[in-house]
């Protein structure tokens, strides 16, 4: 059963198209995560599903009930904003307890909902207090907080922990983590943090230009990306692409300039006919070298042009085909510029893009 | 040995430009504050005395009758019943305008920022275009619409045009101070299903202090100090104590009272300086919040 179906959504500002022609359906429980560069309309289809913004077109459903025109309080969401967005002059229980008083929800049910919500994010110490008495950690767990007490279904999270410390946020991302296998409720989470976007769902929907690129397991947009925006986007250092023809043969070959790879494993969504210009990826840490680089299906050797230290590894900047090409090696390594290491990989890790469409092969 | 620098740098004790400053500082103060220290004096002499000159001197003998004249008994054209009768008048026309206008500014602002309809930003373009066009112009088409009305020579007529009025510049800062608001304290209180009424009330009202502060000083000063619309609208019976004050200070008839001439003068000015008294902290703070955010 899906949580949330949304068609053929569109929302304009004026003149400006920011979502378009847009589908999704959310399973019940199951955690998605927005993911896209910034401006791509994340927050806008959050708030159309909202019911913040009044969308152009289309219909959106929560829990099969068409909610289209339904006010926020009635469509059986929870929302955490980025800036927390905490009432500044009512103390914590306050915060929480204001939607709970609106709804004329009798106060020992009140009370009972703050004080379970107050347990589980361990914000029982400082419930009298006003949102200014708190650090950036504790004000976000307040505002998780007063989402959970409206006991809904569906929980909307506009990137929650950007505004904290790094340390922070990898704590409470775990909370929030904890929290959705506690209650089960369906989740979309905005962010633009890859890391926070794989740690965290069960599906990710990339995003680009108000339009979803690819909606899918973590595994799959990493190993199995639709086009290129997608294998760029994910990945840090990103994908290396090399520009170049591949023809048709057993194994079909990818050639650039010198270098000729023969894709032996590569799954073929349909087999390359005749000659296709193409964009050939591969992940930087799927690059292997010196005695792995041996084992590998294919194999080379490049200069080393630029290398980078990063403490357990070391990102090496070189070149095959005249194109940039990067890769880690073990940070113990000693290397120089100049040197010529024998790198490898495995062609059934890589990815290849038709050169127009960029879509994959 | 030369001292190494280590720990609070030390400081001048008289550096040439705090003299300067102190000292224009001093002119300035002087300046403003001579003119209130001669009506002070003045109006506790009796006239025998200020007819001596000296209008520095401090009294010989300090008399109260002037102020309760001023008060009580001094003839303001036709009646001579004091300031009293213009002083509640003002107070029956400041009060209500300030709470309207204020009112009916703050919902306008909170509206034009929070609940943008088709049109919105004309409404508003319209609104300050208005602050621009002088009061003086619009005399004569307001007597008519008073008067259409059956409101005019009644405080009324008064309370209504002050409203008006006001309604360009508050809705002015009342929609920029909401505007530095951040937007999703909004939205979450949607989400948590206020309306538009809950919404002000509840969460924007308790935020905003500083800026209310700002309109009811803005405002009980400009109609407290208001001449021309009480002297056109309000009819004789309803002057408020401008012109009432007006009325004594200019009075053809008789000797000139000094005395009750200044004491009247400074019951008149003391309740916007009263106001400005209790608020300038928050006039400044306010201000300066609007500023720098808006
Ligand atoms: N009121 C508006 N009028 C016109 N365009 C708008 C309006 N609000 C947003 N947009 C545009 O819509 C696009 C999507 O905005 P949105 O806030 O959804 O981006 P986002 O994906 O959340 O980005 P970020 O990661 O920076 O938060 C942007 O290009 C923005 O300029
Ligand atoms: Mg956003």
């Amino acid at each position: 059963m899906n949580s949330i179906e949304i068609r053929d959504l569109a929302l304009r500002f004026g003149q400006t198209t920011v979502l378009n022609n847009l589908d999704l359906d959310i399973g019940e429980g199951e955690f998605l995560v927005l993911l896209g560069s910034s401006g791509c309309g994340k927050s806008t289809l959050l708030n159309c599903i909202a019911g913040l913004l009044d969308i152009s077109e289309g219909q959106i459903f929560i829990n099969n009930k068409n909610v289209t025109w339904e006010e926020p309080k009635d469509r059986g969401i929870g929302m955490v904003f980025q800036s927390y967005a905490l009432y500044p002059q009512m103390t914590v229980y306050g915060n929480l307890a204001f939607g709970l008083k609106n709804a004329g929800i009798p106060k020992e049910e009140i009370e009972k909902r703050i004080a379970k919500a107050a347990d589980m994010l361990q914000i029982e110490p400082f419930l009298q207090r006003k949102p200014a008495a708190l650090s950036g950690g504790q004000r976000q767990r307040v505002a998780i907080g007063r989402a959970l007490v409206r006991d809904v279904d569906v929980f909307l999270f506009d990137e929650p922990l950007s505004n904290l410390d790094a340390k922070l946020r990898t704590e409470l991302r775990v909370e929030i983590k904890q929290l959705h296998q506690r209650l089960g409720n369906t989740m979309i989470y905005v962010t633009h943090d890859q890391i926070e976007a794989m740690t965290l769902a069960d599906r990710i929907a990339i995003m680009k230009g108000g339009k979803i690129q690819q909606l899918d397991t973590p595994a799959n947009i990493y190993n199995r990306p639709q086009n290129k925006y997608v294998a760029g986007f994910i990945g840090s250092p990103s994908m290396n692409f090399i520009k170049g023809t591949v023809s048709e043969g057993k194994p079909p070959v990818f050639r650039s300039g010198e270098v000729e790879i023969p894709l032996s494993g590569y799954e073929f969504a349909s087999q390359p006919i005749g000659e296709t210009p193409v964009w050939f990826g591969i992940r930087p840490e799927h690059v292997v070298h010196g005695d792995a680089a041996a084992d590998a299906p294919f194999k080379t050797t490049v200069k080393v042009d630029v290398f980078e230290p990063m403490g357990s590894d070391t990102q090496v900047w070189s070149k095959i085909a005249d194109q940039t090409f990067r890769f880690r090696i073990d940070g113990r390594v000693q290397i120089a510029n100049g040197d010529v290491i024998e790198v490898g990989f495995d062609p059934h890790c890589a990815s290849l893009f038709n050169l127009e469409s960029e879509l994959r092969l | 040995m030369l001292k190494e620098p280590k720990g609070p740098r030390p400081r001048k004790v008289i550096a040439p430009g705090r003299i300067m400053l102190y000292t224009a500082l001093a002119f300035a103060a002087l300046y403003y504050a001579l003119p209130l220290y001669v009506m002070l004096v003045t109006s506790l002499k009796g006239m025998p005395e200020i007819r001596m000159g000296n209008i520095f001197a401090p009294p010989m003998e300090v008399t109260f009758a002037p102020w309760i004249k001023a008060w009580d008994s001094a003839c303001t054209g036709l009646y001579c019943e004091g300031l009293k009768v213009g002083f509640w008048n003002s107070v029956k026309i400041t009060v209500p305008s300030v709470i309207a206008s204020i009112a009916i500014a703050s919902i306008n602002g909170y509206a034009l920022v929070n609940w943008r309809f088709k049109g919105s930003e004309v409404f508003f373009g319209i609104l300050i275009f208005g602050s621009f066009i002088p009061y003086q112009v619009m005399l004569y088409p307001l007597v008519i619409i008073t008067r259409e009305m059956g409101i005019f020579g009644s405080l009324w007529a008064v309370i209504f045009i002050h409203t008006i009025f006001g309604m360009p510049l508050l809705t002015l800062i009342f929609r920029n101070y909401f505007a530095a608001l951040p937007q999703e304290l909004f939205k979450a209180a949607r989400v948590d299903g206020s309306g538009f009424w809950g919404i002000y009330w509840k969460v924007l009202l308790p935020m905003s202090t500083p800026i209310f502060v700002v309109a009811v000083i803005l405002q009980v000063t400009g109609i407290w100090n208001d001449f021309l619309f009480g002297i056109v609208f309000a009819g004789v019976k309803n002057f408020p104590m401008t012109v009432q004050l007006n009325n004594i200070v200019n009075t053809t008839m008789g000797v000139k009272e000094y005395n009750v001439n200044m004491a009247a003068t400074i019951l008149t000015a003391s309740v916007p300086l009263v106001i400005y008294f209790l608020s300038g902290r928050y006039f400044v703070r306010g201000i300066a919040a609007g500023a720098v955010k808006g």
